[in-house]
């Protein structure tokens, strides 16, 4: 009885030590981790790209603020920064930005970079659009021959762009969903993966493409159209909606993306000899 | 094929550089994953004993009720607790949104359930066959609770194990309420989700092997302890 209880003894303490040691460095922070952090809603384009792995080092050797990005789709992005939970939003899709600093949500909204839109397709082409630059037209196209094109369906910034181009051309893709329109409801990488494996056309960001490694028998099939153009924008959280949040550190990091220094470090990101992204601010 | 390959050689690559991202990963993971487990040790284990010993009205309803919660959807729980943390919600003041703190209470709510629900159905069949010896020691279901417990200790490891084994593979909810943040949030699941959509296949699988190994690891080791305390036991 004695030795079981012994054994009972030091198997709590096992568990109060081991409890202990697991908790602790979850309440205290790590020893890399900054004190001074600030968390920013973005995209999955910017963070697949590996723009931020690129730039974020370089801010936070300057000011000593860690950035914690939060990359998801721009909805979401958008929906995250009402609710308080990002000091900056950085995405793309203008309408959606302007909404979100018209309603007081947003501070200001600050032009940052911009890269394009291109179509990916399978290198057989079978609604033969290669080569074109009218994005709307080979949409039509691409409806016409009823060739299976993978979207988004996640109301990202890539997925609204997708949808005024269906628009533009006149087409009710939702109407096909599930015959040759398919939509994935996932990420842009994710989609491309559904577009390689079903040889489907799909439109996506330049930069995720440019970076993607899994591109089957994808090769780019449209582009150069101005309406594939992709602004990005940056935008402060009003600290009047959400008093907590970090507004001098988040303005720091705006500032610093559309200084010299900043915008420098955009241009010089560069995958496969490839510059990524045309910085743009103050033009 | 070739990606199974290259998969392979992505797990050795990324065991070899261990200093890199990947010690910084794997740790964050296991200190989750096993304070999750812990802590729902220690509320589930003595709810499902509590559960199997005492009688009252309704506890049919709960006994299928929990073990129906065993299949909680981590997604669903991941958004439950997302909005409850995020700002806008009720515990918003805390700030624990994207930490690695509001990562364990997702993995703890996901596997108290399991957890609870496999130990009363241990300690049940050992009531069934030890109840008319514990009562004519005198002992009420308040005192067998911990009497069955520790008699039950071996089988009731295969419980936890299995709360572990939920917590270290799930990627809905720490994806939702951890936001995957590098070097803050990220652990094994969501870099193996993220690899994927950058479309290295190679290496998304490569994480998963070495995901599969650590498992199998932390459950070897386990196995060996019991095996030890066991024999120790019967000497």
């Amino acid at each position: 009885m004695i030795r079981t209880l012994t054994r009972r003894a030091l198997l709590g303490a096992a568990l109060t030590v081991a409890t202990s040691l697991a908790l602790a460095p979850l309440v205290t922070p790590t020893a890399q981790a900054a004190d001074r952090f600030i968390t920013v809603a973005s995209t999955t384009s910017t963070q697949n790209s590996g723009l931020f792995g690129f730039i974020l080092p370089k801010f936070q050797a300057a000011t000593g603020i860690e950035v914690r990005v939060v990359a998801v789709g721009t909805g979401k992005a958008i929906r995250m920064a009402q609710d308080g939970d990002a000091d900056v939003l950085f995405v793309h899709h203008r309408p959606s930005e302007e909404k979100f600093v018209a309603e007081g949500f947003g501070v200001k909204r600050f032009d940052v970079m911009y890269n394009d839109f291109v179509i990916v397709g399978p290198q057989a082409d079978p609604a033969g659009i290669k080569g074109g630059k009218d994005a709307a037209a080979a949409m039509k196209t691409i409806a016409d021959a009823k060739a299976p094109f993978a979207s988004r369906g996640d109301d990202s910034g890539t997925h609204k762009k997708e949808k005024g181009l269906w628009k533009a051309a006149g087409v009710d893709a939702a109407a096909a969903s599930g015959t040759w329109y398919r939509e994935t409801g996932s990420g842009m990488g994710a989609t491309l993966n559904t577009a390689v494996a079903m040889n489907a056309y799909a439109l996506t960001d330049r930069g995720t493409w440019l970076s993607f490694k899994n591109r089957g028998d994808l090769v780019v099939v449209v582009e150069g159209d101005p309406r594939l153009f992709n602004p990005y924008g940056v935008i402060l959280v009003s600290a009047k909606k959400h008093p907590h949040v970090k507004s001098a550190d988040g303005q720091a990091f705006i500032d610093w993306l559309v200084s010299k220094d900043g915008q420098q470090a955009i241009a010089d990101f560069k995958v496969g000899g490839e510059q990524l992204f045309t910085p743009s601010a103050g033009g | 094929m070739t990606d199974f390959g290259a998969a392979f050689q992505a797990a050795i690559t990324l065991v070899l550089d261990w200093e890199g991202d990947l010690a910084e990963i794997v740790s964050l993971s296991l200190r989750i994953s096993l304070t999750a487990v812990a802590v729902a040790a220690v509320v589930g284990l003595p709810l499902g004993a509590a559960l199997a010993l005492f009688r009252f009205p309704g506890r049919k309803i709960l006994v299928v009720l929990l073990n129906a919660l065993m299949g909680l959807p981590p997604v669903v729980v991941g958004l439950v607790v997302y909005l409850m943390l995020s700002r806008a919600g009720p515990l918003g003041v805390l700030g624990l949104l994207f930490t690695p703190l509001a990562m364990t209470i997702a993995q703890m709510i996901l596997i108290t359930p399991i957890i609870a629900a496999l130990a009363r159905q241990v300690i049940e069949d050992l009531w069934d066959e030890y109840a008319e010896q514990l009562q004519s020691f005198g002992a009420g279901p308040g005192r067998a609770v911990t009497a069955l417990l520790w008699d039950a200790r071996f089988s009731l490891l295969t419980a936890v194990l299995a709360g572990f084994g939920r917590a270290s593979a799930e990627v809905g909810a720490v994806m939702i309420v951890g936001g995957n943040i590098d070097h803050v949030t990220r652990v094994m699941t969501t870099s193996i989700a993220l690899e994927v959509s950058k479309g290295d296949l190679a290496l998304a699988l490569g994480l998963g092997i070495v995901l599969v190994t650590l498992s199998v690891a932390v459950n070897a080791a386990v196995y060996l302890v019991k095996d030890a305390a066991q024999k120790r036991q019967l000497a």
